[in-house]
Formats: structure tokens, C-alpha cells, sequence
């Protein structure tokens, strides 16, 4: 038997689309092992949560719901993973990187001793044994890799799993007892989350994203945000934009920040740093607005417009509007 | 307070897209690159500086800041780099960069943090060679030590510190008692990210991380500098993951300038099929 388990994310009691990700690389690992998967659902609103995770085809999907898991604390959450793990002998235990799967997965992974790949945009199956693909130095390489131990764990990069669908079905729910919290957890304290409350969607799952760079000065959000409105688009930020306090950190798109793949790509003001390059690169199709026609984004845009970017996203957001209308 | 700054030294990250793979892709060529020290490594220097003094007498250090790096002999020139901008000394674990994994690190540094007994152990969130973003994480759960990654802001209040960290949707505060692991994020150089326990509320810094002077890389010779063989921090050397190939990303073709706004919205529209 050779089932994977996926961690699914749950946060302010409710699912987080993120775990579909792991969901789609689930099934198809487990189509390459020949096994199947399980769901864990961990966290205070676990159970609801569950019912929303019955319909994707896992074995089962275990729930531990718990007060003490209102908020997400590493050294409350992992033993409860380390434990599942453990007592289903799965072969794989697998998150999305989103904050919550990069910030909990290693600690896993050496927990079990396991092998841990972190970020990765593929799999396939070798002889019965996976191969991972993971983007590096920027998303400037691919490394394929394995792991040598026969227990692993992974995280995925949500913008190269698309979200899986329900395939029907009704997996049954099975109650798993919380484990106890690490040692160090005495030693945390949770304080407070400070969340960006924003109705557009969020930078992982939009179809459209605009994002505007060190250009927009102060003037960024009464720039962009009309734009993105028009566009039903998700908004984002270089690193210099969000440095300098134009746009909040939870905006920046790039290596080291949020990594997208939308449909339509709008970069204004943005010059295409390798690093921010690294976070939209697989964008289908990237529009550039920037006065400098030397600009290394304008490399990787399908469609550049040179020129000043006050006067030609208004302008923009105007013709999107007509174009609707 | 006593922090460990484990410090990599990657190929110059700006230059990234000038690796070469080489056809049938067994390694990854980074020659002709400079090695630079990675940017978040750097970030955590600093930041161990910065809670180790009050910020307006930076050449006094209250606390020590031990730095330290795995890889081979050369590996000494960031060491001696981080060592210049005040850091108080430096180990490094003697190793060539393949027979490193993020695990083997994590275990390694284990050993080592039970010799120095550091109150804090301070990185970068990843490694941008690798981007791998697992060493803090691992070495967190090792030692049974609580862990705030990716910080933006650390105050230090009376053996604790209160940490800001960039996750998805925000900016979540973790309250966490030393000792700790603490992996660092971009903001975290900010001018009003770090305030040790001397440091004036009201302090400004100056944004980034600060630079040696010259007679402070002249004394950085004279600090002491020591070399660990791997083999005494971890008896297992064996790596979990092992890289068997590697290619480039698809190209991209550049695509057109287009000449105004209703052009662009036309090719959107008719050509793209995007809107
Ligand atoms: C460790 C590390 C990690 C990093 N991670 C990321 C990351 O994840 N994401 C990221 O984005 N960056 C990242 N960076 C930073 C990156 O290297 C660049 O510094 C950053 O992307 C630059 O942002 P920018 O394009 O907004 O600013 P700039 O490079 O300053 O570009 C501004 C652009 O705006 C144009 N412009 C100015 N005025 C106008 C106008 N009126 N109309 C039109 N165009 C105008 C200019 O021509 C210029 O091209 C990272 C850096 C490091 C060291
Ligand atoms: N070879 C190494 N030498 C010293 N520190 C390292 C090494 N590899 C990783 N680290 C530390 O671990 C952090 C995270 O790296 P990674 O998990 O590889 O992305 C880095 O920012 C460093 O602080």
C-alpha cells in the first residue's frame, strides 16, 4: 500500500482553496504509485470543513477539530500531522507552499526523517518511485529529484497544480485525536493576525492579476485598484513597491514572494527584476506598461505599451469599462 | 543575548538567468558568477546586529553574534565579509556544496547550537540558489525551539521577542521565548523593522544592511575564525534528496509593443482572447 495523505489548510475556521492544490497533485501521485490518498483536516472548523473535502475522491478524510487550533501555531499543528502520518503509513505526506505549508512541512519531514521537497511544480512516477520537479535560482532551472527515504514529504507550488474538482463520491469522515503540542509550544504565543480584508480574489487563485511597481508612488492604489476592479482582477506589487509602503507586503509577487499564473498579466511601472520575473513568468498572457522601451519586463510581455503609466491605466481602465459595457 | 547566523554564499542572485545547464543537464554551471552571500543571510546579519546594540552607538555590541557557514574553504571570504560589519566570530563547517542537504545542514547545526548555546538562532528564509526554504523550519523542530519564520519586525522585550511575520492575507505577531529560531524576510531591514531592548523607540535606521569600513574589514582578519569538520557535528551525512537532472525554463518569445490603448485592448480582446 503506498496512499498519500494530504494536509489540508484550513484558516479562520474555514477550507482554504490552496488545498485543492495538494489535492490535484495528490491524485496524480497517487495514480503513479497505485494507491490512494486521505485527506487531513486540521483545525478549529475542521468538521464543516470536511464535508467540503468528501467529494474529491480520498479514502477518507480525517478531522481533528479543535479549539486549541483557532489559530495556526507550527508547534501546535504538527504532531497531530507527524501522528496521521505515522499510525497510515503513507508514503507521502503532501501541503501547497502557501505560508502556512512552508512554515509547517520541514519540521514534518524531519519529524519522520523523511526526505522533504519543497515548491514543487511536477511529479511523475519512475519505476514506482516519484520524481519531483522543483524550480530553482529563480525559476531559471529545473532540478528533478527523488528522495531516498521511503516515507516523504512535499510541498506544492499552487500556481503549477490547478485546483482539483470534485470527482463525486462521499468519503467517509473519521475523527483523529489531537496529538500533543511540541515542546517549544509553552514558549510561543500567539497575538494577533492583521489581515489585508480585501473582495477581490486572492493572488493564488485569480484569472487576471495587475500589479503595479515603485512607480505608483502614493498613487498606488488610486491607479490600480480601478483597473483590477475592471478586470475582476487580483492586485500585486513588486518588492520595491512594497518596501517603500506603497502596497501591503501580502502583494508582492516574485521569488521570494507570491508566485501567479493568471491568464492576463498587467505589470505597470514594474522594470522585471529577475526576482519578480520569477513569480509571473508563467502567466499566459503579460502585459507591460512602462515609459523606459529598454525595460527588461518588456522581454517577457506579450504585449509592451511604452509610455507613462498615469495617463495610460486610467485610460485603460477606461476602455476595459466601454469594452464590458 | 548570544545569536548564530548560519550565512550561504550563493551565485549572484541578480545574475540568475545567466547559469548555463549544460546539454543532458547533470549539473547546474554557475561559472563566471560571482558568489555573493545570500541576500536574506545578509538581512539576518544585520538584523542580529541591530539586537545586540543600541542602534545609535552601532560600535558597542552588547551580546555576541557568532557566525557561521558550511562549504568549502573559500567559503571564508563571506564569513570574514559578515565578520567586517561586526559579527564577533565565525565557524566554518568544512564541506563541499553537494554533499550538503537541507536536512544534513539542519542536523549539523543542531550539534552546533548545543555547543554555543546561543539565545537566538537567526537565518534567512531561504537559500536563493536553491530556494528550498526548509533549514530554520527543521532546525526549529531539532532542537524543540520556538520558531517565527519569516519575519518582518522583531522587538525584544525582557527574554522574548515579539515577531511580525509576512504570511499569506497578512501580517501574523508570534510572542516567542528564548531561545528561538527565527528565519528572516525582506522588511526586516527596514528602518523601523528591529528594536533591541536598548534601542530608543523612536530610532530610525538607515534602510538595508550596513557596510564594513575599511580598518573594520583590516580588524576583521584578526577575529577569530574556526574550522569544524561536518563529519563531528552530524554522524549521519546521508542525504534525503538527490537531484538527478536539471533543464531551463521554456523561453519566452518577446511578444510586440503596441502602438496605444486601443490597440492594446483589441489584442486583448481579438488576438489574446483574454478579456
Ligand atoms: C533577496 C531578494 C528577493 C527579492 N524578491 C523579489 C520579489 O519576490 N519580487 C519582486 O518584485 N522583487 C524582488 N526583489 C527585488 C528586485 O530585485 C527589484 O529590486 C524589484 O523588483 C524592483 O521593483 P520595481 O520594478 O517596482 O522598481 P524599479 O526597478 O525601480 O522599476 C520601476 C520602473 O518603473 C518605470 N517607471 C517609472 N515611472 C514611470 C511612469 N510614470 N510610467 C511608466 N513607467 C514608469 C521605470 O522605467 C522602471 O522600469 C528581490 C530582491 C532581493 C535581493
Ligand atoms: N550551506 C549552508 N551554510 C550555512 N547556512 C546555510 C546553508 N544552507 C542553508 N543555510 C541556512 O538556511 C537558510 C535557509 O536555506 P534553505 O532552507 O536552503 O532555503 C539560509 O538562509 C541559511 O541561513
Amino acid at each position: 500500500m503506498a496512499d498519500i495523505l494530504v494536509v489540508a489548510e484550513i484558516s479562520d475556521g474555514s477550507l482554504k482553496k490552496t488545498t485543492h492544490s495538494a489535492i490535484a497533485f495528490a491524485r496524480e501521485a497517487a495514480k503513479g504509485l497505485g494507491g490512494g490518498f486521505s485527506i487531513l483536516a486540521l483545525g478549529q472548523g475542521a468538521r464543516a470543513a470536511a464535508q467540503e473535502l468528501a467529494g474529491f475522491g480520498a479514502k477518507s478524510v480525517l478531522v481533528t477539530d479543535d479549539a486549541s487550533l483557532a489559530n495556526y501555531v507550527a508547534e501546535r499543528f504538527e504532531n497531530t500531522v507527524i501522528e496521521a502520518a505515522k499510525q497510515g503509513g503513507y508514503a507521502v505526506v503532501v501541503a501547497t507552499a502557501s505560508s502556512f505549508g512552508k512554515d509547517l512541512m520541514p519540521r514534518v519531514a524531519v519529524a519522520l526523517d523523511a526526505g522533504f521537497a519543497s515548491d514543487i511544480a511536477a511529479v511523475k512516477a519512475e519505476g514506482g518511485k516519484l520524481v519531483y520537479k522543483r524550480p530553482m535560482f529563480a525559476g531559471n532551472a529545473y532540478g528533478y529529484c527523488t528522495l531516498t527515504t521511503s516515507v516523504q514529504v512535499v510541498t506544492v507550488r499552487q500556481s503549477e497544480f490547478a485546483p482539483a474538482e470534485p470527482s463525486g463520491g462521499s468519503s467517509p469522515a473519521q475523527d483523529f485525536p489531537l496529538a500533543p503540542p511540541s515542546p517549544g509550544a509553552e514558549r510561543v504565543e500567539f497575538v494577533s493576525f492583521d489581515q489585508v480584508k480585501s473582495s477581490r480574489p486572492s493572488l493564488g487563485e485569480a484569472k487576471v492579476v495587475v500589479s503595479g511597481g515603485r512607480a505608483l508612488k502614493e498613487r498606488f492604489n488610486e491607479i490600480i485598484e480601478p483597473l483590477a476592479d475592471s478586470l475582476g482582477a487580483a492586485i500585486g506589487a513588486s518588492r520595491a513597491a512594497c518596501d517603500a509602503g506603497y502596497a501591503p507586503s501580502d502583494y508582492q509577487v516574485g521569488q521570494t514572494g507570491k508566485i501567479v499564473a493568471p491568464r492576463l498579466y498587467v505589470a505597470a511601472g514594474i522594470s522585471g527584476a529577475i526576482q519578480h520575473l520569477a513569480g509571473m513568468k508563467g502567466s499566459k498572457v503579460i502585459v507591460a506598461i512602462n515609459k523606459d522601451p529598454d525595460a527588461p519586463i518588456f522581454q517577457v510581455a506579450d504585449y509592451g505599451l511604452v509610455g507613462d503609466l498615469f495617463q495610460i491605466v486610467p485610460e485603460l481602465t477606461q476602455a476595459v469599462r466601454a469594452n464590458k459595457g | 543575548m548570544k545569536i548564530l547566523v548560519p550565512l550561504k554564499r550563493v551565485a549572484d542572485p541578480d545574475n540568475a538567468n545567466k547559469i548555463k545547464i549544460p546539454a543532458g543537464g547533470a549539473a547546474i554551471d554557475t561559472t563566471g558568477l560571482e558568489w555573493k552571500p545570500n541576500p536574506f543571510d545578509e538581512y539576518a546579519v544585520e538584523t542580529a546586529l541591530r539586537l545586540t546594540e543600541n542602534g545609535a552607538t552601532p560600535k558597542t555590541r552588547a551580546g555576541e553574534v557568532v557566525v557561521v557557514t558550511f562549504g568549502p574553504k573559500e567559503t571564508e571570504a563571506t564569513l570574514r565579509q559578515a565578520l567586517a560589519t561586526g559579527a564577533d566570530k565565525a565557524v566554518r563547517v568544512d564541506a563541499k556544496d553537494g554533499e550538503l542537504d537541507g536536512a544534513l545542514v539542519a542536523r549539523a547545526l543542531k550539534t552546533l547550537v548545543e555547543r554555543e548555546k546561543p539565545d537566538l538562532v537567526l537565518m534567512g528564509k531561504q537559500a536563493v540558489d536553491g530556494d528550498s526554504n526548509q533549514v530554520g523550519q527543521m532546525l526549529a523542530r531539532l532542537l524543540g525551539w520556538p520558531q517565527a519564520t519569516f519575519a518582518a519586525t522583531i522587538k525584544e522585550e525582557g527574554g522574548a521577542l515579539l515577531v511580525g511575520r509576512e504570511v499569506d492575507g497578512g501580517v501574523l505577531s508570534l510572542r516567542v521565548k528564548l531561545p528561538a529560531v527565527v528565519t528572516v524576510d525582506l522588511r526586516i531591514v527596514a528602518p523601523t523593522s528591529v528594536y533591541s531592548k536598548q534601542t530608543a523607540p523612536t530610532f530610525k535606521y538607515n534602510e538595508g544592511v550596513r557596510f564594513a569600513a575599511l580598518p573594520a574589514i583590516m580588524q576583521a582578519k584578526k577575529k577569530p575564525l574556526a574550522e569544524v569538520k561536518l563529519a563531528e557535528l552530524s554522524a549521519d551525512a546521508a542525504l534525503r534528496i538527490q537531484y538527478s537532472t536539471f533543464e531551463p525554463p521554456p523561453a519566452r518569445k518577446a511578444g510586440i509593443k503596441v502602438k496605444d490603448v486601443p490597440d492594446l485592448v483589441n489584442r486583448l480582446k481579438n488576438e489574446a482572447k483574454v478579456l
